[in-house]
């Protein structure tokens, strides 16, 4: 498929599609549809979800980035999310099996949560850890059960 | 005259008049069996010692799989908070006499995660007693050996009757 087929292809799936040319990205701020674009996306031969990545935009806004990958046509996307932090996003984890721990990998450390996701919890960190680490604003908590985590370091050197 | 060793005494005479302290510690230092359990990469440079070319064999020293049975814990890695509990479980699980040797910078003080690791322990010594810091990122077999045999010389200071030495 060429290029601009597929731009206008994957464009023509829902208006609220951006399509960025500068930096070969598409991106959607109305995150409510998402499951049913990725779906069509998915019709279209993207059989392989390479990567989500999660960013923390600072103001409360977040972003995940989706990297897709077709094995049959050899096309490559970025699908690009944008949302408030509180905001829910539908999991895709029933399209592609991928999803299932990158998105509780998302949830981890950015503090994502996905709607319809079968096993929601935190993949890495203990599971009554305080915070998501990759936030900008994240602090350090003091002590874990009763663990020390120094910040102050001048003394120990 | 030098003091003559166990082996050499034995040697001499066939005959060995020793005090029991001696012959336990001889015992312990002869085999401090570690165990098993690696946390990073230094435990690749921990199996590379137990590996024939540095052969930790013979100095009586081999992995078991389970803390019951070992003597020796060598902590070989980063220490996450996480698995700082764990490491602090299995600890208690081993039975006395036991020794803790921390290998690498990350066990030793949080290594290259000293400054920004919100996840790492800042060294083993905070939740485990250390005997030996091995120092190294990671250390080469070598260093680990080195440690071993300075761990042996503790071992062969200790008591189990009287008044420890030098603890």
């Amino acid at each position: 498929m060429s290029k601009k087929t597929l731009t206008d292809s994957i464009s023509s799936i829902n208006e609220s599609i951006a399509y960025d040319e500068e930096t070969n990205i598409f991106s959607l701020k109305e995150v409510g549809t998402w499951l049913d674009i990725a779906t069509e996306i998915k019709n279209l031969n993207f059989n392989y979800l390479m990567c989500i990545t999660s960013i923390d935009m600072e103001n409360s806004q977040l972003a995940l980035a989706y990297n897709l990958h077709s094995t049959e046509t050899k096309d490559s996307i970025e699908f690009n999310l944008f949302f408030d932090k509180d905001t829910e996003i539908p999991s895709v984890e029933s399209l592609w099996r991928t999803a299932d721990w990158h998105e509780r990998e998302a949830y981890d450390m950015m503090g994502i949560k996905f709607i319809n996701h079968p096993d929601m919890k935190r993949i890495l960190l203990p599971q009554d850890w305080e915070g998501y680490p990759l936030r900008k604003n994240y602090k350090v908590a003091d002590y874990y059960h009763g663990m020390y985590i120094p910040k102050d370091k001048t003394s120990w050197e | 005259m030098a003091e003559l060793t166990l082996r050499e005494k034995f040697d001499k005479d066939n005959f060995v008049v020793e005090k029991l302290d001696n012959l336990i510690n001889w015992a312990r230092a002869g085999s401090p069996w570690y165990f098993q359990f690696g946390l990073a990469c230094c435990a690749i440079e921990m199996m590379a010692a137990s590996a024939p070319r540095h052969d930790l064999e013979r100095f009586g020293v081999f992995p078991r799989a389970s803390p019951r049975q070992a003597d020796v814990m060598i902590v070989a890695g980063t220490v996450t908070i996480k698995m700082a509990e764990r490491v602090k479980r299995l600890y208690e699980q081993m039975s006395d006499p036991k020794y803790v040797i921390s290998m690498g910078s990350c066990a030793n003080s949080g290594g290259p995660y000293w400054q920004h690791g919100y996840h790492v322990l800042k060294g083993v010594d905070l939740v485990v007693p250390v005997d030996v810091y091995v120092p190294g990122c990671p250390p080469r077999p070598e260093a680990l050996i080195q440690g071993i045999m300075e761990l042996q010389k503790h071992i062969k200071t200790q008591s189990t009757f009287g008044k420890a030495k030098n603890v």
